[in-house]
């Protein structure tokens, strides 16, 4: 069982809002200890509610990467410079350039100033990644994609199976290297190439029928009857609500548009796109099994990382606490307390992700009764 | 429930039929298993039930098939998924969904049925095929036996009349066999459902079978068990024994054989062997402590070994026993975390790959990852220089092990069995004195198994060391001098096969269990103890 007893999974893109709330508030401050406190409210969350699955196991990878952006950013800065300051830390070899390229630096001074504000500015890079890799631990993306209207169905079906055979691809390719070697075959280049890239082909070519032939015998593409007035609205609806989204995009983004063309069409082109989402899901026959519900669990989730946002907001406004410090004279900057307790609130999942559920035995007697 | 009228099958392209006049009823309620020598049409007949042929796969079909009165040739496969469930040779290249609840539910989804009923049947096929436990796994952590089960239970959520199987046992140990089996026999006989499976492995499957369908060249019989295998070249060694022993009509059960076994053993003079361990011939290959790990886990822990020239061992154990990794350990390509390993003067691990091969020769579980060219004869070619000999020598190795395999054929067109003695060939164009086989018997029919049985036996005698790892008791039984039993990475038997196996309740091949205590293993065996 990879669920922890007594808790329930929530909709996935509860957790996708609350850790992009949280991913938003970070992108609006380089202050050390707020960005330090998002990151240990989202590692605390992601690692106190994740299911114990293959996808949650990613998280590591995530923290890594972060780890990784800010020490670029900081190497950068030491090589390439950047903000001076009065404090010197170490002189490295400059290297001189030519004329032309005035302005670009390789080497010279390094100051304690400007390499804190190259790991303010990484930090705040890496607080991102890790809330977005908060919420692939929380939420399994394949769960995000069955979410989709019915009428994309056929995509989020062709991305589930992409996600599902894109690692065995990669398994295949190991094996077949290795079993090269029995052969003695150790040619590189263009046919080293050809000898490695046969079988696995061939090998995901088999696997993409056998998988075509099973999805086949077991009902996928069944298609309902639709007639033809409505066949033709849908695909009008499709193409005019395109039209209008791209059109309203450009002209709200372009301020030379007159102004009819942005907001309208925008409107209208969401409207059309909604109805031909509606009018195709009417092909579709298909139901879906337990799909992830949107109940009041859910809503506090994704608020609570809206809060964390809004608090940010605030802290803007009213210009108490510092968002963005200053780096001379070094100081310890204050902490932006209504962006604090915004934050703090995002740590709510943890209460609400633990509720216990009813227990699948009394689930089952209730579909059954329900059934009966 | 499924009837065949005059059934032909025949696949654009090629020079026979897949299938020819098949001509069979099967009544509701039975298990039936098709029967037939590779390439007879087996998945292609299983696969004309639900119309994948020829919907699916194309081809021209003349003749009728109908399952419970439907006409294939007016229904798709995907209208028929409320009447034939199908479950594909590879379980796991099947599976669409991410954990095995999802999986199960996945067919309902497609049939549009609503979520209350799905979710009850979840539960229920949950509980009837012991998936429980397994409900929130992912579908890619599941073992053999596991995988297969749920594909299973994928495929009777939609409540079929029919299920429909390609070789459901041919990848698993014997334990998770049973436990499939078992689940099958629970669905015909507490459910009614109509079962129609193919199995190489007519050992396993004989007893639980009310039809056997038999394809043999053109046409078709059906028939019991006992009257359709009894003068077949496919018949298990049960069956055997029987016609050696003139019982008439042969016994399918163990139980049967036994009860009618007593006067045989009287019959038969044993004599005591005087240890045939073969200890006499020269180390080739001499290992000791060898411990393989992967991710954290250990698969192989301290194993010793020697392999001696003239010696045929069986590597035995279940799924995930650490056979594999400890052939590929030995080999030297595969990983090894500790222990030493002496082929001849030299560690092989610490060769070129292509002195490796020289000393010990692996044929890998898929013998398919070593094909990459559009010929046999270009594969020869290729073989031959990648070893270093001579031209021509690995087709004529080829022609020794199995003549007449088509020159201008593509190597995936080929057989299974066609295809493992191909790159059994090519491993001994490189002449190593130590050759290992990985799984070689899987999804081979008898006939194929006797032959690479018998050139297995050949090479030992000529003075190769041979190990094979396999699942298939009557196999070892008939190849192995000794036996090696694997658990859970450690060696927990070895020793000369007739005390190994007789003795062992999972692995005492049928001859063994029908004739206890007596020491003997095959039909083989028994004919030479007969007076």
């Amino acid at each position: 069982m990879s669920r922890a007893a007594g808790t329930r999974r929530l909709h996935a893109a509860a957790w996708w809002v609350w850790a992009l709330g949280l991913g938003a508030t970070a992108t609006r401050t380089t202050n050390p200890i707020l960005l330090l406190f998002i990151a240990a409210v989202a590692g605390y969350v992601a690692v106190t509610c994740r299911d114990r699955t293959p996808w949650s196991r990613s998280y590591g990878a995530f923290l890594r990467l972060a780890a990784i952006v800010l020490v670029i950013r900081i190497g950068f800065h030491v090589v390439l410079g950047g903000v001076a300051g009065p404090t010197e830390l170490v002189r490295l070899p400059e290297i001189p350039l030519p004329s032309w390229a005035s302005g670009i630096r390789i080497g010279g001074a390094v100051s304690a100033e400007g390499v804190l504000h190259a790991a303010y500015d990484g930090l705040r890079l890496g607080v991102l990644l890790v809330c977005v890799g908060a919420a692939n631990a929380l939420a399994d993306p394949r769960r995000l994609l069955q979410s989709l209207p019915g009428a994309l169905y056929e995509v989020s079906v062709a991305v589930v199976v992409a996600l599902t055979t894109a690692p065995q691809l990669v398994a295949s390719a190991v094996r077949i290297r290795r079993a090269r070697q029995l052969r003695g075959d150790l040619r590189r280049g263009v046919r080293g190439f050809t000898s490695l890239v046969v079988p696995v082909v061939e090998d995901a070519f088999d696997r993409a029928l056998s998988m075509a032939a099973t999805m086949d015998a077991r009902g996928y593409g069944r298609a309902g009857e639709v007639p033809a007035g409505v066949r033709r609205a849908t695909g009008a609806c499709v193409i005019g609500g395109l039209a209008g989204l791209s059109m309203g995009a450009f002209a709200v983004l372009d301020t030379t548009a007159p102004d009819v063309l942005g907001v309208p069409a925008l409107v209208v082109g969401g409207v059309l796109g909604f109805g031909a989402l509606r009018l195709g899901a009417r092909r579709a026959i298909r139901t879906r099994y337990r799909p992830d519900r949107w109940g009041g669990a859910e809503t506090v989730v994704a608020a609570s990382g809206l809060v964390a946002l809004v608090g940010v907001l605030v802290a803007e406004r009213t210009g108490a606490g510092t968002l963005d410090p200053v780096f001379v004279p070094i100081t310890l900057p204050d902490p932006p307390v209504s962006a604090m307790i915004g934050v703090l609130v995002a740590l709510v999942p943890v209460l609400v992700a633990r509720t216990p559920v009813r227990s699948r035995a009394s689930i089952v007697t209730a579909t059954r009764k329900a059934a009966a | 429930m499924i009837r065949f009228r005059d059934l032909s099958l025949h696949y654009e392209g090629a020079d026979h039929p897949a299938v020819a006049g098949v001509d069979a009823t099967i009544a509701e309620g039975e298990l039936c298993v098709v029967v037939g020598p590779t390439g007879s049409g087996k998945t292609t007949l299983l696969r004309t039930t639900n119309g994948l042929v020829p919907h699916f796969s194309g081809g021209t079909l003349t003749g009728e098939v109908t399952v419970a009165g439907h006409s294939i040739a007016d229904h798709h496969p995907r209208d028929l998924a409320e009447i034939v469930g199908f479950v594909v040779q590879d379980p796991r290249a099947g599976f669409v969904t991410g954990t095995v609840e999802e999986e199960l539910a996945f067919s309902m989804e497609s049939l549009g049925i609503d979520p209350a009923t799905m979710r009850r049947r979840v539960e229920e096929i949950l509980d009837l095929l012991g998936l429980d436990q397994l409900r929130d796994r992912p579908v890619d952590t599941l073992s053999g036996g596991e995988a297969q089960r749920t594909a299973i239970g994928a495929a009777l959520t939609a409540l079929p009349r029919i299920l429909v199987l390609d070789e459901p046992t041919s990848a698993l140990d014997p334990r998770a066999a049973e436990d499939v089996l078992a689940a099958l026999h629970r669905l015909v006989h507490d459910l009614g459902i109509t079962v129609l499976m193919a199995e190489h492995r007519l050992e396993r499957v004989m007893g639980f079978a009310d039809r056997i369908l038999h394809l043999d060249g053109p046409g078709a019989r059906i028939g019991g068990p006992g009257e359709m295998l009894a003068d077949s070249p496919l018949a298990p060694p049960l069956v055997q024994l029987g016609r050696v022993a003139g019982w008439d009509p042969p016994p399918v059960h163990i139980r049967d054989a036994r009860r009618l076994a007593g006067g045989l053993r009287e019959r038969l003079t044993v004599e005591a062997e005087g240890g045939s361990g073969g200890s006499s011939g020269t180390v080739l290959l001499d290992a000791s402590g060898v411990t393989v790990t992967h991710d954290g886990t250990v698969a192989v822990h301290d194993v010793s070994l020697q392999l001696r020239a003239g010696e045929r061992v069986a590597l035995m154990g279940r799924n995930g026993a650490g056979k594999t990794s400890l052939l590929w350990a030995l080999q030297g390509t595969g990983r090894r975390d500790g222990g030493r390993v002496r082929a001849g003067d030299a560690d092989p691990a610490e060769l070129r790959a292509s002195d490796r091969r020289r000393r010990v020769g692996l044929v890998p579980q898929e013998p398919d990852d070593l094909l990459y060219l559009a010929t046999v004869d270009e594969e020869c070619a290729q073989a031959d220089r990648d070893a270093g000999a001579e031209p021509g020598s690995t087709r004529s190795l080829l022609d020794s092990l199995l003549p007449g395999v088509p020159a201008a054929a593509h190597p995936r067109d080929l057989s299974e069995g066609q295809r493992l003695l191909l790159v059994l060939a090519f491993t001994l164009a490189a002449a190593p004195p130590v050759v290992l086989l990985d799984e070689p018997t899987r999804g081979l029919d008898q006939v194929v198994k006797d032959r690479l049985c018998t050139e297995l036996t050949r090479l030992a005698a000529e003075g190769h060391a041979v190990v094979v790892s396999t699942h298939d008791v009557e196999f070892a039984a008939r190849f192995a001098t000794r036996v090696a039993v694997l658990a859970a990475g450690d060696v927990v038997t070895d020793g000369p096969a007739t005390e190994v196996l007789a003795g062992s309740p999972m692995f005492a091949p049928q001859v063994a269990k029908v004739l206890a205590p007596l020491p003997l293993l095959t039909v083989d065996d028994v004919k030479a103890c007969l007076p």
